[in-house]
């Protein structure tokens, strides 16, 4: 059962910017609503106002340029899942969301919502991490890009401004040389523990000159983990596989996984190791496929 | 809810236009009327279930556009000017849909309560992939959640439907 509230409908982001400034914490942006309207429903929150961004024009598109996949911020799952754009550019992301909850969450959850709900037990922040994306957010008289890293705050809690609008997703697109998987797992709707890794290896040597392990569902929010990344920068593939081991108990540590009824602190931990050796074997074995 | 809503005073309404089993329904509603109650309480079509009501178990899948959606997380006025089929829209004329026939065929149902919303979904499946393989079939239908655990005899009325309706798969 849903507490009434008023709608806007506006149509730019400028007048949502202004909606969002003159009405302060007592409205919401409301997009695809697969979380929000949960949260309301449950009493959880209520808003007076939702502001209904889908009449926003420009903000469901999908482009590549110089290297960049942009993902409007209203692109949903569904969307995601099916562009032939994505699947040429970023495969890993499309495989995260073909896996994103149920085809009824897809159709209709937007991947800018997902973020800036920041609900803990999503799967979409954490590979952004890995791959270095960077959000767009807006307001009527600003725009900035935000390191997915700075992105996160803690759990619901994003660093975008009450008067910000989330407009964009910038991800780089992975080089022919670099390897990425994600990987999850849980035994509810949502994931309890996700990791990803995302690494490139140097043209001449065969040795890993940049990586990225992000995890996250286990803890309060998605979050790199540069100590487990330093375990595998600059070696070799070979001396990589065999720390990955320690990378991953390193990793379980910096998860902040917390004990839940998905599971204890202590195997959260355990599995953060094991899905970042997997992910790794994962990204090892489709770098090696596109050099043969 | 009956039929004769007390409003507040300050209530916002929303003219509300759509096609509903092909016909076109109009009615006002307020923002924050889900789809689920607006169809089962207000135009009495109470084949969509209520039941998780978190978007998880599939009992009130509808189809918006031919996509399914869970109605008990849908507000109302989202449906403006687009197309909803509920199960009491699916057989044409009095003639089962090939799909009502290989779940009573097939045993495809044990108590019924999931059964409107398995069968939305799996026309939603077939409507986009007509021969799935049995792999792509529960993937898809992994969110309707049967809880007779009758899924064997599902899974064999909609790759009976399917064969039915599109031939094998070569």
């Amino acid at each position: 059962m849903l507490r009434p509230f008023r709608l806007e409908e506006p149509e730019s982001v400028k007048e949502v910017s202004e909606l969002l400034g003159r009405f302060g914490e007592s409205a919401k942006v409301y997009a695809g609503g697969t979380e929000l309207l949960l949260a309301m429903k449950e009493g959880l929150v209520h808003y007076e106002r939702l502001i209904n961004v889908k009449n926003v024009k420009g903000l469901n598109e999908l482009a590549s340029d110089n290297g960049m996949v942009r993902i409007g911020a209203l692109c949903t799952h569904r969307q995601l899942e099916t562009s032939p754009l994505l699947q040429q550019k970023l495969a890993a992301l499309v495989r995260l969301e073909q896996n994103v909850a149920n085809v009824r969450v897809r159709q209709v959850g937007t991947l800018g919502g997902n973020l800036c709900f920041a609900e803990p037990h999503a799967d979409p922040g954490i590979l952004l991490l890995a791959l270095g994306a960077t959000m767009v957010a807006e307001r009527a008289s600003s725009k900035r890009e935000i390191p997915a890293e700075e992105f996160f705050v803690d759990a619901y809690e994003t660093c975008v401004e009450p008067d910000e609008v989330l407009t964009e997703i910038r991800v780089p697109v992975p080089a022919r040389n670099s390897g990425v998987a994600y990987l999850k797992f849980g035994y509810l709707e949502r994931p309890s523990v996700g990791v990803a890794v995302a690494f490139q290896v140097q043209e001449s040597g065969r040795s890993i000159h940049d990586i990225k392990v992000a995890v996250g569902c286990a803890g309060p929010a998605p979050k790199r983990v540069p100590e487990a990344e330093e375990q595998l920068k600059g070696k070799s593939l070979d001396e990589a596989t065999i720390n990955i081991s320690k990378a991953g108990e390193i990793a379980g540590r910096a998860a902040q996984a917390i004990s839940d009824l998905h599971g204890s602190q202590e195997y959260k931990e355990h599995i953060v190791g094991v899905l970042l050796k997997r992910a790794f074997q994962n990204a090892l074995s489709q770098y090696r496929a596109v050099q043969s | 809810m009956s039929k004769v809503m007390l409003r507040r005073a300050d209530a916002q309404t929303i003219p509300l236009s759509f096609t509903l089993n092909g016909r076109l329904q109009e009615l006002a509603v307020e923002p924050h009327e889900l789809l689920l109650d607006v169809v089962r309480e207000r135009l009495g079509l109470t084949g969509a279930k209520r039941s998780c009501d978190v978007e998880v178990c599939g009992a009130c899948t509808l189809l918006v556009d031919g996509r399914p959606i869970s109605a008990c997380t849908t507000l109302a006025f989202e449906v403006r000017d687009r197309s909803v089929l509920t199960i009491e829209g699916l057989a044409d004329d009095g003639r089962l849909h090939p799909l009502q026939e290989a779940f009573i065929e097939h045993g495809g149902f044990q108590c019924g309560f999931c059964t409107p919303g398995m069968i939305l979904a799996a026309k939603a499946l077939l409507d986009e992939n007509p021969n799935p393989t049995e792999d792509e079939l529960k993937h898809f239908m992994h969110g309707n959640i049967c809880r007779c655990t009758g899924y064997k005899k599902i899974i064999e009325s909609i790759m009976a439907a399917a064969k039915f309706m599109h031939g094998s798969r070569a």
